[in-house]
C-alpha cells in the first residue's frame, strides 16, 4: 500500500509533488470503490437472482430464467430498470432526511466488509473488537430505516420505521448476548482471533464445543434473520398490511438501495455465524504455498457463508411471516433468558474444563450428524409421499 | 409446574414443526416444477394438443360453402356478414363478401350447428391478440367465388373431397344435436390421472 503510493507520487501523474496524505486518501478511496462495487454489489444483485430461483422451486415454478445464461443477468436488468426510474421525492416529505436515509442503509451494508476474515491474510482490518464492531455498525441500519419511515410523512412507512426499530433493536440483545460464549471461550474480540481458536475440524467448531454453544448458535442465526428484516420476520416491509413499509415511498436508485442493503446483509449475517460458530476460514494446511493457502481458505470461508445464505433463503421459502406480538414474544420471553442460559452455562463450563472436552465435542458431533440423517430421512419421505416427477438439476 | 412444561413444549413444538416444514420444502428441490413455459418453450404447439372440437377461432373452408346463408341468421350478435349474387349469365350462386368479425363473435358455436356442409367451424387457434380490431375482422373471399352444389351420386371432387370429409365430420361430432353429451347416455369415466 505504501510502495503503491510512493509510486503514484515518483511517477508524476498526479502533478508536481502532491500531499502524501491526499495521494494516500485517493488510493484508498479508489481501493474501497473497487472492492464495494467489484464484490459487494454484485454480491447483492446475485443474491437476489439465486433467491428467486430458490423460492421459486419451493413453490414449485422455474423463477427468471430469460435475462442471460438460466436469467443470470436478471439482477443487471432489474438494477439497470431501477436507475432508469424517475426518482421521486413527496412534496409532504423531509427531503433532505428522506435522501440520506438510503445511505445510512447502505452504509450499514458496505462498513462490515472491513472486518470480514475471507482468510488468514485476506482481511482489511483486523480489529481487536472486530465482532463488536459488526454488530455495533449493522446496528446502524435501524437508523436508516427509522429515518427513511419518518422522513417519508406516510402512515405506512412510518409504522414500517418504528416496527423495524422495535425489532433491530430487540434483536441485538440476543444477538449481542450469543456472542459473550464465544468470548468467554477464546478471550479476545477478533474476528482472526476466533477464528484461530477453532479447527478445520467440524469436532473443533465452537457450534459443537458444548451444549451451550449450540443453543447460542441457533439463537445467533435467528436474531440475524431478525435483524436483516427477513422472512419470517419482515414485519417492517410486510406487504399485505404496509405496502412496502418504510421504502412506500422510494422509488428508483434510492428504493434500489434499500433492497441491496437486505441482501448483501445476507452475507454479513452468513460471515458472522461462520466466523463465530463454523470455524470460519479454517482449512487443513496441505501446503507451506502461502498463496494457496489463503485461496484454499477464502474458498472455505465462502462455501460455508454462502450455504449459510442458502439456509436462509429456504427458510423465507418455508415459515410464513410472525405477527408483531409473536415477535417480541419470541425475543424477550424465549432467546434472552436462554441465551442468559447459555452464557452462565458455558462459563461454569469453562470453569471446569479449560481445555475443552473432546469426548463432549464428539458426541454433540455425532448428534449433528444424526439430525442431518434424520432429515434426510424426512425429505425423502416427503418426496416418495408426493408421487411427482423428480427432476434433480437446478437449471430448467 | 405448569409455566414451565407450557415453555418447554413450546420450545419443542417449534423446534419440530420447523423441522418438518423445511423438510417438506426441501422435497420440492428435487421435483419438477409445474410452470408450463408457453408460448415459446413448448415440446409441442398448445394447438395441437387440442381436442378437434376445441371452439377456437372461426374459419371458413370457402370451396364447400353452399352460400345459404344459416350461419349468417344463426349468428346472435351478427358479426357474420355474408353477401351472396346471382350472376345474370351463368345462374350461378356467387359469393362476393364473406367477413367473420372475430372481435364480437363470442364462440358460442351456433353458426356451425346449422352448416350443412361443415364448412364454417372452429379451429384450435385460439391467440387472437392484435394491435387494431380493424385487423381482428377475418375475410375469407378476396374476389368473389362460386357458391358449393353438392353433386348428386357419390363422386365428388378429388380436390374438394378431404375438406368435405372434414367437414362432415365436424357436423358428426359437433353440430348434431346431443352431441355434447355422451353418446351412451352414461356419464363419461374420468381420465385416468
Amino acid at each position: 500500500m505504501e510502495r503503491l503510493i510512493n509510486n503514484l507520487i515518483a511517477s508524476g501523474a498526479l502533478g508536481k509533488s502532491p500531499p502524501h496524505e491526499l495521494v494516500a486518501a485517493l488510493v484508498i478511496f479508489a481501493l474501497s470503490a473497487v472492492v464495494f462495487l467489484g464484490v459487494a454489489f454484485p454480491f447483492a444483485g446475485i443474491v437476489s437472482w439465486v433467491e428467486r430461483r430458490v423460492w421459486a422451486r419451493i413453490q414449485s415454478r422455474i423463477g427468471p430464467n430469460r435475462v442471460g445464461p438460466n436469467g443470470f443477468l436478471q439482477w443487471l436488468a432489474d438494477g439497470v430498470k431501477h436507475v432508469c426510474k424517475e426518482d421521486i421525492i413527496p412534496d409532504e416529505a423531509d427531503a433532505r432526511l428522506f435522501k440520506l436515509a438510503p445511505y445510512l442503509v447502505i452504509l450499514a451494508f458496505v462498513l462490515p466488509w472491513a472486518v470480514m476474515p475471507f482468510s488468514s491474510d485476506l482481511i482489511l482490518a483486523d480489529m481487536n473488537v472486530g465482532i463488536l464492531y459488526m454488530t455495533a455498525i449493522t446496528a446502524l441500519t435501524v437508523v436508516g430505516v427509522l429515518m427513511a419511515g419518518w422522513a417519508s410523512n406516510d402512515k405506512w412507512s412510518l409504522i414500517g420505521g418504528i416496527r423495524s426499530a422495535a425489532q433491530i433493536v430487540s434483536y441485538e440483545i440476543p444477538a449481542g448476548l450469543a456472542i459473550f460464549p464465544i468470548v468467554l471461550m477464546t478471550g479476545t474480540l477478533s474476528m482472526q482471533g476466533i477464528i484461530k481458536a477453532q479447527g478445520w475440524a467440524p469436532i473443533d467448531w465452537f457450534l459443537f464445543a458444548n451444549p451451550f454453544s449450540f443453543i447460542a448458535a441457533n439463537i445467533m442465526f435467528i436474531s440475524l434473520l431478525a435483524e436483516g428484516n427477513r422472512t419470517p420476520f419482515d414485519l417492517p416491509e410486510a406487504e399485505s398490511e404496509l405496502v412496502a413499509g418504510f421504502a412506500t415511498e422510494y422509488s428508483g436508485m434510492r428504493y434500489l438501495f434499500f433492497f441491496m442493503a437486505e441482501w448483501g446483509n445476507l452475507f454479513i449475517l452468513g460471515a458472522i455465524i461462520t466466523t463465530l460458530f463454523l470455524g470460519g476460514w479454517q482449512f487443513p494446511p496441505v501446503t507451506d504455498n502461502r498463496v494457496v493457502m489463503n485461496l484454499l481458505q477464502l474458498a472455505t470461508f465462502n462455501v460455508k457463508v454462502l450455504s449459510l445464505v442458502f439456509v436462509s433463503m429456504w427458510i423465507r421459502g418455508t415459515l410464513p411471516r410472525v405477527r408483531i406480538d409473536q415477535l417480541m414474544t419470541l425475543c424477550w420471553k424465549y432467546f434472552v433468558p436462554i441465551s442468559f442460559v447459555s452464557i452462565i452455562g458455558t462459563a461454569v463450563w469453562v470453569a471446569i474444563f479449560p481445555n475443552g472436552a473432546p469426548l463432549v465435542q464428539w458426541g454433540m458431533f455425532g448428534l449433528g450428524v444424526a439430525v442431518a440423517v434424520v432429515f434426510l430421512q424426512r425429505v425423502v419421505y416427503y418426496v416418495r409421499r408426493s408421487h411427482m416427477q423428480l427432476y434433480f438439476r437446478p437449471t430448467i | 409446574m405448569g409455566a414451565v412444561a407450557g415453555y418447554v413444549r413450546n420450545i419443542t413444538e417449534a423446534v419440530s414443526s420447523i423441522f418438518e416444514g423445511m423438510a417438506v420444502t426441501a422435497s420440492h428441490f428435487v421435483r419438477r416444477p409445474y410452470t408450463v413455459q408457453y408460448p415459446d418453450r413448448m415440446p409441442v404447439r398448445v394447438q395441437d394438443t387440442l381436442p378437434f372440437r376445441y371452439r377456437g377461432i372461426l374459419e371458413v373452408d370457402m370451396e364447400i360453402c353452399t352460400g345459404c346463408l344459416a350461419c349468417e341468421r344463426a349468428c346472435p350478435i351478427d358479426c357474420i356478414v355474408i353477401v351472396v349474387d346471382k350472376d345474370p349469365q351463368t345462374k350461378q350462386m356467387l359469393l362476393s363478401q364473406f367477413d367473420i368479425d372475430i372481435a364480437k363473435c363470442m364462440f358460442c358455436g351456433l353458426c356451425s350447428e346449422p352448416c350443412p356442409t361443415g364448412a364454417i367451424h372452429h379451429t384450435t387457434e385460439f391467440e387472437g391478440a392484435d394491435f387494431s380490431l380493424e385487423s381482428l375482422i377475418r375475410r375469407f373471399i378476396t374476389e368473389p367465388v362460386i357458391a358449393y352444389k353438392p353433386k348428386k351420386g357419390p363422386e365428388t371432387d378429388p380436390r374438394i373431397a378431404p375438406i368435405l370429409n372434414r367437414g362432415m365430420r365436424y357436423l358428426e361430432e359437433f353440430a348434431q344435436a346431443g352431441s355434447d353429451k355422451p353418446t351412451d347416455g352414461q356419464e363419461p369415466a374420468d381420465e385416468p390421472a
